[in-house]
């Protein structure tokens, strides 16, 4: 379904040349649920703007349900990312003057679909985030994690082949910040494929399957229970865990 | 997406701030408002001098001759024959000879002018005779002491209703009444109602050096007009040899000339307070792009769940053009309410017509669409990584 092919991004800081992601080939197959991981600066968001067609590589192919998206122009992308991508972001990305109902629709408002289609979809899609009742609320009334929900619901409103998450926990308390992840969890065992972008190892673990990055590399792609899927290179094996743990 | 959802998306905008909406909006309601003022008040005047003419008769064609410092006069059988030489273009000429006299009703001193006028006077000027009959060719022929007086004569206490057969004294000189004219302005005192005509031939020996300087004639249509000024100048030129000592003049082409005039000034005019309808698209551009800037994030979201550059732009030219044209629509209301109140200052309805109020409306529209070209553009190209990064 997702499948990287040597993608390098390349960035020129002036006669500095950034490798954001060097090299990077991997598969994800439809239903799983995988974590990016690895520190700050490792390159992550560089992988999820891809994989999100929001950017294209600089070097290496991009094949997204087969077909190959990293050459195409603009217009097209916002078409993939449309039909096919479902996005959580870490600050929930809500549009405050619209309603609940309205910032879930938006994807379909895009998608050319009819006033009622989009609405009985955008009140469908809130009832599984258990938030229908909120629909014309606006986000500022609501809490974090409920926001985050309304996220989720705006995401799955197209019924899109891979939901990307970006520190989905991120700017919540640990407690709602779970709940969270039991969805995504839930979601994930309805069948639908999820790529997880963090940098928390234990909220890593939630996923199956943990690709960790390192200055723009693979340095570990296998499943999350394994004991090296949450080695830090840098950090001594036993020390990492206890202070991840405390995170959350 | 539809051009319906832009514009709800627009309208949504615009009421969720209004204040700021109405600040963009300002120097467009300004611009437009003061269109409308000057082309209402400039309608108004034109209508104002059209009424004006048209009681005139918008046919008549005045002949003065002055012939002064000259020895040369034209007769008035000379004109009679002019004007049936061009009778496809002249309908009827009638003498009017205006008396310097008194007009003496039993005992009362009336202020009424008296005029000398040919048969044909009452069809030059459209009036119809209210009772009575109009004065004839025999009249002036055989010098009759008759006149025909206008309805404030049927409507004042000297005579009671019916005039008719009853005599007034012109500079002591007993004259019948043989019709009455019906009402042409309001029956008072100095209106047009207030009026004696007598047969030119007696007003002539009124005057004192017993010639007829001015003549009235009617073309025979309203496109005939210039010809026939031109048919009598031709002859009159021929007798005078001199332009400078007759003049013959079409209230048509002067109210024309008049109202092209004042086309030209109403439009250098709105030309110059359109000026302002520029600096109000500046407003709207400046307002707009320190929207887009705000709105950074909005658009990033955007265009992260598949809105395409042109969705954005549309969203963005769509609301442009949504402000101002509701500034134009506030503004030709303020622009009608301000010239409806200048108006009666002027003593006139100072209404625009309907294509300048489409025209001001259309230009608003043009003019948020075109200023908001560059900050849609702006929107249109931000890239949905850079613009959700940014907290
Ligand atoms: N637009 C950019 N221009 C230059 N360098 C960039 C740009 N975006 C990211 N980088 C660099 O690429 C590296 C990887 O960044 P990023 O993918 O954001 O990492 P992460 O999300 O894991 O923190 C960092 O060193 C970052 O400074
Ligand atoms: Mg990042």
């Amino acid at each position: 379904m997702i499948r990287f092919e040597h993608i390098s991004k390349i960035y020129q800081v002036g006669d500095d040349e950034i490798r954001a992601a060097d090299d990077v080939s991997f598969n994800i197959s439809k239903g799983e649920f995988v974590a990016i991981v690895g520190q700050s600066g490792s390159g992550k968001s560089t992988c999820m703007n891809i994989i999100g067609c929001l950017d294209v590589p600089t070097l290496g192919s991009y094949y997204l349900n087969g077909t190959d998206v990293s050459t195409m122009n603009d217009n097209k992308l916002a078409e993939i990312r449309n039909k096919t991508l479902g996005f959580i972001f870490q600050q929930y990305n809500l549009i405050p003057k619209l309603t609940v109902a309205e910032n879930v629709e938006m994807p379909l408002l895009y998608g050319g679909y009819s006033n009622q289609e989009r609405r009985a979809a955008a009140l469908e899609s809130l009832r599984r985030v258990g938030l229908e009742h909120k629909a014309n609320s606006f986000p500022p009334q609501l809490s974090g994690g409920q926001q985050q929900r309304v996220s989720i619901a705006r995401a799955l409103v197209s019924n899109p082949s891979v939901i990307l998450a970006d520190e989905p926990t991120g700017a919540l308390d640990s407690r709602t910040g779970r709940e969270v992840l039991e969805f995504l969890q839930e979601l994930n065992s309805e069948g639908n494929t999820i790529v997880l972008i963090t940098h928390d190892n234990s909220i890593a673990r939630k996923a199956h399957r943990i690709i960790r990055l390192f200055d723009g590399k693979i340095i570990y792609d296998g499943p999350a229970d394994s004991d090296q899927a949450v080695v830090n290179p840098d950090i001594p094996h036993g020390e990492h865990i206890k202070k991840e743990e405390n995170n959350i | 997406m539809s051009f319906l959802q832009c514009f709800l998306l627009a309208i949504k905008g615009i009421s969720t701030s209004k204040m700021r909406a109405f600040l963009t909006m300002l120097g467009i309601i300004i611009g437009v408002a003061s269109v409308i003022v000057i082309t209402g008040l400039g309608n108004g005047m034109q209508n104002y001098m059209t009424d004006m003419f048209e009681g005139m008769g918008t046919r008549t064609l005045n002949i003065n001759l002055t012939g002064r410092g000259s020895n040369r006069t034209i007769s008035v059988d000379r004109m009679y024959e002019i004007a049936e030489e061009n009778k496809e273009v002249i309908s009827y000429i009638s003498p009017k000879v205006t008396v310097q006299g008194q007009v003496r009703c039993l005992n009362e001193n009336m202020r009424t002018s008296v005029t000398g006028v040919g048969e044909d006077y009452l069809l030059i000027n459209s009036w119809e005779i209210l009772s009575g009959r109009f004065i004839q060719y025999f009249d002036i022929a055989e010098r009759k002491k008759v006149c025909v007086v206008g309805s404030y004569y049927a409507s004042n206490d000297v005579f009671g209703t019916s005039p008719v057969g009853q005599t007034l004294k012109i500079n002591g000189e007993a004259y019948t009444i043989v019709g009455i004219i019906e009402e042409i302005a309001d029956s008072t005192q100095n209106s047009t109602d207030d009026m004696v005509l007598i047969p030119y031939s007696n007003a002539v020996k009124f005057s004192r050096n017993a010639t007829i300087s001015s003549y009235v004639a009617s073309a025979s249509s309203d496109e005939s007009v210039t010809q026939a000024r031109v048919a009598i100048e031709n002859e009159l030129y021929k007798v005078f040899l001199n332009d400078d000592l007759y003049s013959v003049i079409s209230m048509t082409e002067i109210l024309d000339t008049m109202n092209e005039m004042m086309d030209i000034v109403v439009g250098i005019l709105a030309g110059i307070a359109g000026i302002s309808l520029l600096v109000g698209g500046i407003g709207i551009m400046n307002i707009m792009l320190v929207s887009v800037t705000e709105r950074t994030r909005e658009i990033g979201i955007r265009k992260a769940l598949g809105a395409k550059q042109r969705d954005i732009k549309s969203q963005f030219i769509i609301e442009a053009g949504t402000t101002s044209a509701l500034g134009g629509v506030i503004g030709i209301a303020f622009g009608m309410l301000v010239a409806s109140m200048i108006g009666p200052v002027f003593d006139i309805t100072a209404l625009p017509k309907i294509d300048s109020i489409l025209l001001a409306f259309s230009i608003s529209v043009g003019v948020g669409v075109l200023f908001g070209f560059l900050p849609a553009n702006k929107a249109a190209k931000l890239n949905p990584i850079d613009a959700l990064r940014n907290e």
